[in-house]
């Protein structure tokens, strides 16, 4: 039968494509022993672009939730002239190259921009810094939490909705109560997507980062620094950050797609 | 009764407040920034345009792109198909791990999955150890572009196509089988037919990601001008020369590229939908 042979070959391009690299970055890392790795955690410029990476995450998260369940309400609920028109928008970063989209900034809010040059009389500088790595990071991260709301408010309808709010409680209540225990799971992945991506995010922050040893540097971007200045130790080791929280995630989402609940909504 | 009967107002509180959150949103951080391409690209003028675009450098830059996302694909249409089948349909030790691991290239940022490849598949790696002896190099070629694409992109071929095989016809299957068909028969008239609006929409999403992947290639590129040079790379070249034009110029390209295929998956799925269903 075929089933073998599928199953053989399933794992093999699988082993060598996927796993095998991750097993390198560790190999890589410890390749100089654990004294070397840990080293290499702390080089204080690496633990700067942890610290700066963390902190744009912080902002983009935040930001990305209100948005994503504010978009998910709107498409999920209510049926209005440009529905459609607005979901391809949302999708649209998906599509784009991220040196396309850090250009894109750099062309509107960039001082040769129409708005980076408005706002430059008043000191108000938007690229090369930490509010361009925030913007570009929402800009990536964009459709992440509501595509992961918006299949499970589609499911569960309106109805404890409506029964809410004739029982007499308020648009808030009705949020709080009703809404949020039903997408919870939902807005929790699309959480963890968005902080995954908001901190692994590299060819759109590095357009629009300015790359400033020590004080715009990301993480991703610190690796690609390390790794050109020959540090392999350093490189790998900071990846070995990244890989982990990639892994996380990945453990959150078969954890969800296992025990959730709405498990048809996201199958 | 004709109160009842007349178009509810919206029930639901929120609207305004939803619709006034998303537009506020999407203006600033995605209509906005395209809008600024679009008028870099105004400012150019067709002629300047040509004029970029037909550099030698660039269309080598666009050619390198191409055909590496085209192998890339392919590679991605043959295993992306066998994946998504092994995954929908065979229970065996392991399936779970299997499953998660389709998603890591989906997870892990791209310049981690960059140096990753490189530490795999440069002569010191693992696998570039094992190829070097037999001539044969990836790592800083045209092959090492092609296998960086087909690393991020592969999760898009396969989660295109899961759907599509759990919703496949079993009875069919066995009464293809009863029928006598050989396996041949079974995989182009059975199984390929309903599978083939979702293997094409899943390898033009994994196209789509293969031509603007970035970071995973940069590493494992080399990024030699005219030969492993990648488009997305040309573009952050000529921004640190401060040549903005020339940068819209080719990214305007890029974008228009994928989003006419992005267009063109759409109206394909649908039509090949149809057409199936009203053959029956």
């Amino acid at each position: 039968m075929a089933k073998p042979i599928l199953i053989a070959l399933a794992l093999m391009f699988l082993a060598a494509m996927v796993l095998l690299p991750v097993v390198a970055i560790f190999d890589r890392a410890f390749a100089e022993g654990a004294g070397a790795y840990l080293a290499a955690i702390r080089d204080p410029e690496t633990l700067a672009a942890i610290r700066l990476t963390i902190i744009a995450a912080m902002i983009v998260v935040p930001v990305n939730i209100v948005f994503g369940v504010a978009a998910a309400w709107l498409v999920a609920r209510y049926r209005f002239w440009g529905r459609r028109a607005l979901l391809i928008l949302i999708e649209l970063p998906f599509a784009m190259s991220p040196i396309v989209a850090g250009l894109c900034f750099l062309l509107i809010y960039g001082a040769y921009g129409p708005v980076g040059a408005a706002l430059e009389p008043y000191g108000i500088q938007l690229m090369f810094n930490l509010i361009g790595i925030v913007l570009v990071s929402l800009f990536v991260t964009c459709p992440f939490v509501m595509r992961e709301i918006l299949p499970v408010l589609q499911v569960t309808g309106e109805a404890e909705e409506k029964a809410a709010l004739t029982l007499g409680a308020n648009g808030w209540q009705m949020f709080r109560h009703v809404v949020l225990p039903n997408i919870s799971w939902g807005l929790a992945y699309g959480t963890v997507l968005t902080m995954a991506r908001a901190m692994g995010e590299f060819g759109a922050v590095s357009v629009v980062s300015g790359a400033i040893r020590g004080r715009t540097m990301t993480l991703p971007l610190q690796i690609e620094l390390l790794y050109n200045d020959y540090n392999a130790t350093g490189a790998f080791a900071a990846a070995t950050v990244l890989t982990l929280l990639a892994l996380v995630t990945l453990v959150l989402r078969s954890v969800l797609n296992r025990f959730g609940p709405n498990r048809e909504a996201h199958a | 009764m004709t109160a009842l009967a007349r178009p509810q107002p919206r029930i639901l509180p929120g609207f305004s407040l939803s619709m006034g959150i998303t537009l506020l949103f999407l203006c600033l951080i995605v209509l906005l920034p395209l809008s600024g391409l679009l008028w870099q690209l105004g400012q150019l003028g067709p002629g300047d345009y040509l004029r970029v675009m037909s550099s030698e450098r660039v269309l080598a830059a666009l050619r390198v792109t191409i055909t590496a996302a085209a192998a890339a694909t392919a590679i991605n249409g043959v295993f992306g198909l066998i994946l998504a089948w092994v995954l929908t349909r065979y229970r065996f030790p392991g399936r779970g791990l299997m499953d998660a691991l389709v998603d890591l290239p989906f997870a892990l940022p791209t310049a981690v999955a960059g140096i990753a490849l490189v530490a795999l598949y440069d002569r010191s790696g693992w696998v570039g150890q094992l190829l070097e002896p037999l001539g044969i190099q990836i790592a800083y070629t045209w092959w090492g572009i092609v296998i960086a694409m087909a690393f991020t992109s592969i999760p898009f071929a396969v989660r295109a196509i899961q759907p599509a095989i759990e919703e496949l016809d079993r009875d069919e299957e066995q009464a293809a089988l009863t029928l006598g068909a050989t396996g041949r028969q079974m995989f182009f008239r059975v199984l390929l037919r309903p599978l083939l609006p979702s293997i094409l929409t899943g390898i033009g999403l994994s196209f789509v990601r293969s031509l603007g992947e970035f970071g995973a290639v940069i590493f494992i590129a080399g990024n030699m001008p005219y030969e492993t040079e990648i488009a997305s790379l040309l573009i952050l070249i000529r921004l640190d020369e401060f040549d903005y034009p020339a940068a819209a110029a080719v990214a305007g390209t890029l974008l228009a590229l994928s989003l006419v295929l992005l267009v063109a998956i759409n109206v394909m799925q649908n039509r090949l939908q149809s057409y199936l269903r009203s053959e029956g």
